[in-house]
């Protein structure tokens, strides 16, 4: 009896890795893919027969570079991504705090609606206000734009953190003469670090990726990575090894961040959705 | 004395930047388009704005792309949708067991929905890609025609809803794992104890008390599979036709590749007042559901 009651389990999880396999491949298969092809030459991608193996080439990273403007776009990225960012912290974090103690509750829920509209809604007008002002193709325009997912995302993430945070501390350094702002800097601040990763990991990942902003407000100065790996496309010929490539390299940094930091991506992108 | 002040106006002073951005870069642009949708409008210097009254919308209605439009985007978000909730909530609970590498297994779920959506986009491409892609090497494989994905208007919009399913199953599982590891034990040690079998438990125990969050999991994704654009325009821009056109795609050729700002924003509004209806239905369903729990 115990003798198959073993080797029962040892079949089930047999069975249950396997599976468990299988929806791992699913999952990463694309990505194994894109850099597989990515290390291709022409000729041995347009081969089926050398899907798998192949004789390893360099080349499409270096055409990536001499061949398009790869650079700039990723100067762009880095600089919008970061300073929407930093703004996003600047203006949220007090604005979430302020929410958390003071039960505004109308903010939440403007932030929900800001959340389900459609981004597009709001770049038709913008479009044409960033002309009227001149400010079309600048940068100002593109990291005004991103605040709008990433200043939205950091409060949605904060306030729930700030609520949990014990009111007893604050207390104790009112009491102790310490004002109500200088408590916010020098304790709720510090104790809210966590938070402030999860979120501010997040607010640049959606900066990294987004497209539809700088496809419409971008030009070729200032266009970010994902408006500029979309428009190798359209050059007369695809070099689908280049392109490859070039996609791996616009992946690879939030592959990265989310492979060291994944508990606080996980975090953040669940956040909200399971109250405990 | 200026340190009081601030204190007692703390609510209003550390709002205000997100107030001001708030008015200036949502409200404001949101009145704007309500405004445009009345005008007839090209963006040009020598041709002012001319109202028109309700015919950017009436026109709508007689326009050969824009109710196929919605039935698309209904369409598209409805089929991605059930299958990410039906998938993503059987891997939860098919990984929710001991087993060695669960981090690894997490960070792999991970990356469909973080991975920047235009590479994926273009990944997708090459391997739909009809003569050199994997796509056809595997549906030759097991016997079958070969297709031409997204380069036809009958597979189009199947092939990018494949893509949207792998992009964001992981979403649901990811959330309806941390419902999991939420739930207190009590109910499945009184559910083993009566002699519940694995299959009852899991119909009587664990999904009931699962609900609110598979209920979370359905309106973050709902939410967003209705304005889907990444995937779609670095796919196939709307194409090939109009056959993966949705209500997204359509008011963007609108606006920036046909410059009719009016009927970009009469788009834009219906489109608006859909997907907001929409989400507050499904909040208050929800909101009825978890009371009545």
């Amino acid at each position: 009896m115990a003798k198959t009651a073993k080797s029962n389990k040892i079949t089930g999880n047999i069975i249950f890795y396997l599976l468990l396999v299988i929806i791992l491949i699913c999952a990463t298969f694309p990505f194994i893919w894109m850099v597989l092809a990515s290390f291709k030459s022409m000729v041995d991608l347009l081969n089926v027969d050398k899907m798998f193996i192949f004789k390893p080439t360099f080349q499409p990273y270096l055409d990536v570079f001499s061949k398009y403007d790869f650079l700039r776009p990723i100067f762009n990225s880095l600089l919008v991504g970061v300073v929407s960012t930093v703004l996003s912290l600047i203006f949220g974090l007090p604005t979430s705090y302020s929410i958390a103690r003071e039960k505004q509750t109308i903010f939440s829920g403007i932030i929900l609606v800001i959340r389900i509209i459609p981004a597009i809604s709001f770049l038709v007008p913008w479009y044409i206000i960033f002309n009227k002002l001149g400010l079309t193709g600048t940068y100002t325009a593109l990291i005004l734009a991103h605040l709008l997912v990433s200043l939205p995302l950091i409060i949605w993430i904060m306030i729930p953190y700030y609520e949990q945070l014990p009111k007893e501390l604050e207390q104790a350094a009112w009491v102790d003469g310490c004002s109500r702002v200088g408590t916010f800097f020098k304790i709720m601040l510090p104790l809210s670090t966590p938070g402030i990763l999860t979120s501010s990991i997040l607010a640049f990942i959606f900066s990294w990726n987004n497209f539809i902003f700088a496809l419409v407000l971008g030009t070729n100065d200032t266009k970010t990575l994902p408006t500029a790996v979309f428009n190798f496309v359209s050059y007369t010929e695809i070099n689908w090894s280049s392109l490859m490539a070039a996609a791996v390299l616009i992946t690879l940094p939030i592959l990265i961040i989310s492979l060291a930091l994944q508990r606080y991506v996980i975090a953040g992108l669940t956040a909200g959705a399971v109250k405990g | 004395m200026i340190l009081k002040w601030v204190d007692k106006n703390l609510k209003y002073i550390f709002t205000l930047p997100t107030i001001i951005f708030v008015l200036a870069m949502i409200l404001f642009p949101l009145g704007y388009t309500l405004v445009l949708s009345f005008f007839e409008w090209g963006m040009s210097n020598s041709v002012p704005m001319k109202f028109i009254g309700l015919e950017n919308y009436t026109s709508l209605f007689t326009d050969d792309r824009f109710l196929p439009a919605v039935g698309r985007t209904f369409y598209f978000s409805a089929v991605a949708l059930f299958f990410e909730v039906l998938l993503g909530v059987s891997i939860a609970l098919f990984l929710n067991r001991e087993m060695a590498g669960k981090n690894i297994v997490k960070t792999a779920f991970l990356l469909p929905m973080v991975a920047t959506p235009v590479a994926v986009g273009l990944v997708w491409t090459l391997i739909y890609e009809p003569t050199i892609g994997i796509a056809n090497v595997i549906v030759k494989a097991v016997g079958l025609k070969p297709l031409v994905w997204l380069g036809s208007p009958d597979t189009a919009l199947a092939s990018l809803m494949l893509v949207d399913i792998w992009q964001w199953t992981p979403m649901v599982m990811l959330v309806v794992l941390a419902g999991i590891s939420s739930l207190s034990t009590e109910p499945f040690e009184s559910a083993m104890v009566d002699g519940a079998t694995k299959w009852q438990t899991l119909w009587k125990v664990t999904l009931p008390l699962l609900r609110p969050t598979i209920f979370t999991a359905i309106l973050l994704r709902l939410i967003d599979v209705l304005k889907t654009f990444d995937i779609i325009y670095a796919t196939t821009q709307g194409g090939p036709g109009f056959a993966t056109e949705t209500m997204n795609i359509l008011s963007f050729r609108h606006a920036f590749e046909y410059f009719q700002f009016g009927k970009a924003s009469a788009t834009l509004v219906i489109f608006f007042v859909i997907v907001l209806s929409i989400a507050a239905i499904f909040i208050k369903v929800k909101n009825k559901v978890e009371v009545d729990y």
